[in-house]
């Protein structure tokens, strides 16, 4: 078995003491980095990466590639117990995991998301050392109409994420859409909606966005609340989750990974997307869908487990193809090159040491995780009983430093209060920020890639119903819409969408 | 004499004699301003610079990202650093000229005072391996006999690809259509899936994507040691040596004397062994293009930018 020895290198560079060591330092970075909320993996790589020159390139990759899925981890922690994602792409686990903390289960909540991440983990690390090549190839076949139909499939499962009115759900997506246009049109070259600001020619980053309307915002709210804020850190009993919880969560689990892992291999698809869509399907298979957004194990489970599979099989272009799917692939591609690495298809050949290294530190750097984040469960929730006098001017302060350090431009932290603002209005009127985001993420790469299509095809939109892949995702896009708005299951469509 | 005697006494003579403070320039940390984000091209020449710079200078060289407006953020504020040296910028070519006359940024490309140029990523164009196009020729008889089929993949609208695909198109008198993506990484899933003929890009895409990709003639004056097989525009009959020039500028308000000094310093950088020899591995040219020499080459520059902005619809 050839894979067998491959991994047997890797477990063998991998499983030296400095190598298991700088895997054990990049993961407690990636968690502390990943429970701060605002403060993301790219600029934590961006910084440590001069710190890197000195050590051997393959510890150095160990150890930024353990800041970026460690950080996967720990964003799930400040979700679940302060309602705030860590990470963008654990918004979604705020959703249920905060709810679930407020019924006095938040240990259960953080204990499923680190199983469930452990076992995306382990499925994605097996993804890539089986069959890295042939997926990164199968994701080449998708061109730019493909593209524009996922997009289109992933705008219309958005406002299954609604928990109110459909309509309010459908004006945050457009909401969301809007925003992504700020910013200069890739193909005209225009600056768009960017009022002469030298700032907002890029365009306004995510993580600007996410931590506005969903920190900032909830910080306010719970502010608003006063001393009438409920205690809810009495009743925490049960830290880890019982036989009956993970029966009810695997499947949820499994899922999770799967569709996690195949967002994970398209470029531009990612963790957020990962972790959106898992929350969608659960939340369209269960049997009781009202569950959701009031503290379902699968909510939590599912979105988890998808994020972390995907920031591992995103690794798949990068080391297959030399393509950056995520900014922090990109900085990735650099860090190799700085050491003297050519990242590219080429590299599994030339520098196998390096390549099945990373893949079994991965799964060890993963193993690390849980062991670390199981005994550690008991801390976490004690920050639940740290005053919040003293714990929201802290959080408020390292969102500050993270929007700050994505671009380093103060003009961010302006834009996240602005956000911050916007979003506590929407909590006012009670509308869910979470369709906003994934319209801001999904509005640009459709309209990118619906004109690249047309102009590829000069013009002519039978392109997208000619093309098999894109075939197949419109019929399914189609189906859904059917199914969400189709009169004769309106009432289980009640269900869905209004929830208490 | 002691170290600490001798310093002391120089410090004394230097004051007595009013020598300017800067003769010890750097004399404490220099902040090294990137207009793009951690990672790219400029990102990683920076870095390399980096390392030989602590070595040679004994001071630190701190790497700041500030990307924005594809450069142009960090570049129309790059003259409200004080001129005393203690800040730098990286600076791109043609970056410099064509974004002043696309009109979306707030500076004018005289307002920049370059220093120093010191590599550039040659102008290349590449097919995938499965490409019908085995060379240049190929690709040519192609564009010539279904004018306005082929599709070229290129990094942004108002960019160097975007000013090589018109250029290409003007001089080989074809005609064929440019795609725009938002950078090369993006770009390079579509160019290895056939979903486009063609890249123009840079010669170190080839090199990333070696195994994958052929690059059918590159804008250097003599054949890269990388692809020995490759021809140059010039050999298939193009006037053509250009590529991406990334350098450094100061804010205006530096004095001559430390614009000159910064300049030998990062010359001397670029003779250093180990530096030429990473970044040749990485598919970059070294140039070496002083502060002497400066007003002669942008004065080239300008001129050949700007003939091409034309082709682009960009006037001045």
């Amino acid at each position: 078995m050839e894979l067998l020895q491959h991994l047997g290198t890797g477990f063998e560079i991998a499983f030296t003491w400095h190598n298991i060591l700088y895997c054990l330092v990049g993961c407690l970075l990636g968690t502390l980095i990943g429970v701060l909320p605002g403060i993301g993996p790219v600029a934590t790589i961006a910084m440590l990466l001069p710190a890197t020159f000195v050590l051997h390139p393959v510890s150095a990759l160990i150890m930024l590639a353990g800041i970026y899925y460690g950080a996967q981890y720990g964003g799930s922690t400040t979700a679940i117990l302060v309602n705030l994602p860590g990470e963008v792409s654990s918004v979604v686990t705020c959703l249920d995991g905060y709810q679930m903390a407020r019924r006095g289960m938040a240990g259960k909540a953080l204990g499923i998301s680190a199983l469930g991440s452990f076992f995306a983990g382990t499925v994605a690390t097996i993804l890539i050392a089986g069959f890295a090549p042939p997926l990164a190839e199968l994701a080449l076949k998708f061109g730019p109409s493909d593209y524009f139909s996922l997009m289109v499939l992933g705008l219309i499962a958005a406002v299954v994420l609604a928990h109110g009115s459909l309509l309010k759900a459908i004006a945050m997506i457009i909401l969301g859409l809007l925003c992504g246009l700020i910013g200069t049109d890739v193909n005209s070259g225009v600056a768009r909606y960017s009022f002469n600001l030298p700032e907002l020619i890029d365009g306004i980053n995510i993580g600007t966005v996410a931590m506005g309307v969903f920190g900032f915002s909830e910080i306010i709210r719970n502010l608003e609340q006063g001393e009438a804020r409920e205690v809810f850190t009495k009743s925490i009993k049960g830290l880890l989750p019982n036989w009956s919880d993970i029966k009810q969560s695997a499947p949820a689990v499994v899922r999770g990974t799967i569709l996690g892992s195949a967002l994970g291999i398209l470029p531009g698809g990612g963790p957020i997307l990962g972790a959106f869509s898992a929350y969608t399907l659960e939340k369209k298979l269960s049997k009781d869908p009202s569950r959701f957004g009031k503290g379902a194990i699968e909510g939590v489970a599912a979105p988890e487990s998808a994020n972390n599979a995907a920031a591992q099989t995103s690794f798949i272009p990068l080391l297959t193809l030399g393509i950056p799917c995520t900014p922090t692939m990109a900085l990735m591609i650099g860090a190799m090159i700085i050491h003297g690495i050519q990242p590219g298809p080429q590299i599994m050949t030339s520098r196998p040491d390096l390549f099945w290294g990373m893949i079994a530190s991965m799964w060890i750097g993963n193993l690390l995780l849980v062991v670390l984040n199981l005994p550690l469960i008991g801390i976490w929730v004690k920050l639940l009983t740290v005053k919040y006098d003293y714990l929201f001017p802290a959080i408020l302060i390292f969102c500050c430093v993270g929007v700050y350090s994505i671009n380093n431009a103060p003009f961010d932290v302006l834009l996240a209060a602005l956000f911050g603002f916007i979003g506590y209005v929407f909590i006012k009127f009670s509308m869910e920020p979470a369709p906003l985001l994934l319209g801001f993420v999904l509005g640009p790469m459709m309209e990118e890639n619906l004109r690249r299509a047309l102009l590829l095809s000069r013009g002519d939109p039978s392109v997208f119903f000619t093309r098999p892949i894109s075939l197949t995702l419109l019929i399914i896009a189609a189906l859904l819409l059917v199914i969400v708005m189709a009169p004769s299951i309106a009432k289980k469509r009640e269900e869905v969408f209004v929830e208490g | 004499m002691k170290r600490r005697e001798f310093l002391v006494i120089g410090g004394a003579a230097a004051a007595a004699f009013a020598l300017p403070a800067r003769a010890a320039y750097p004399d404490k940390p220099v902040r090294y301003i990137i207009a793009f984000p951690p990672g790219g091209e400029s990102d990683i020449g920076a870095r390399l610079q980096q390392g030989v710079f602590d070595k040679l200078y004994h001071q630190q060289l701190v790497i700041e990202s500030k990307p924005g407006a594809g450069g142009g953020l960090a570049w129309s504020q790059l003259n409200n650093y004080p001129g005393d040296g203690s800040v730098i910028m990286g600076t791109n070519l043609p970056h410099l000229v064509l974004q002043p006359l696309e009109g979306n940024v707030q500076y004018k490309t005289d307002d920049i005072a370059n220093v120093h140029f010191y590599h550039y990523t040659p102008d290349a164009i590449v097919v995938r391996n499965e490409s019908p196009f085995r060379s240049y020729q190929d690709l040519l008889a192609a564009a010539k006999a279904k004018p306005g089929k082929l599709n070229f993949a290129g990094s942004g609208t108002n960019t160097a690809n975007h000013a090589s695909h018109e250029r290409f198109n003007h001089a080989a008198r074809v005609k064929s259509t440019y795609v725009p993506f938002k950078g090369t990484g993006d770009l390079i899933a579509s160019l290895l899936g056939g979903h486009v003929d063609a890249a123009m890009s840079y010669s170190t895409l080839a090199l990333a994507q070696k195994g994958k990709c052929r690059v059918l003639a590159v804008a250097t004056g003599k054949r890269l040691p990388l692809f020995p097989e490759t021809p140059t525009f010039q050999e298939v009959g193009l006037d053509w040596v250009d590529g991406a020039y990334r350098g450094i500028a100061v804010p205006r308000s530096t004095p001559q004397d430390l614009r000159r000094r910064i300049s030998s310093m990062f010359s001397e950088i670029n003779r250093d062994a180990d530096f030429r020899r990473q970044m040749e591995a990485g598919g970059f040219e070294l140039v070496d293009i002083g502060y002497d020499k400066m007003d002669a080459f942008m004065a080239e520059r300008k001129k050949a930018y700007t003939g091409v902005a034309k082709l682009m619809g960009l006037t001045a």
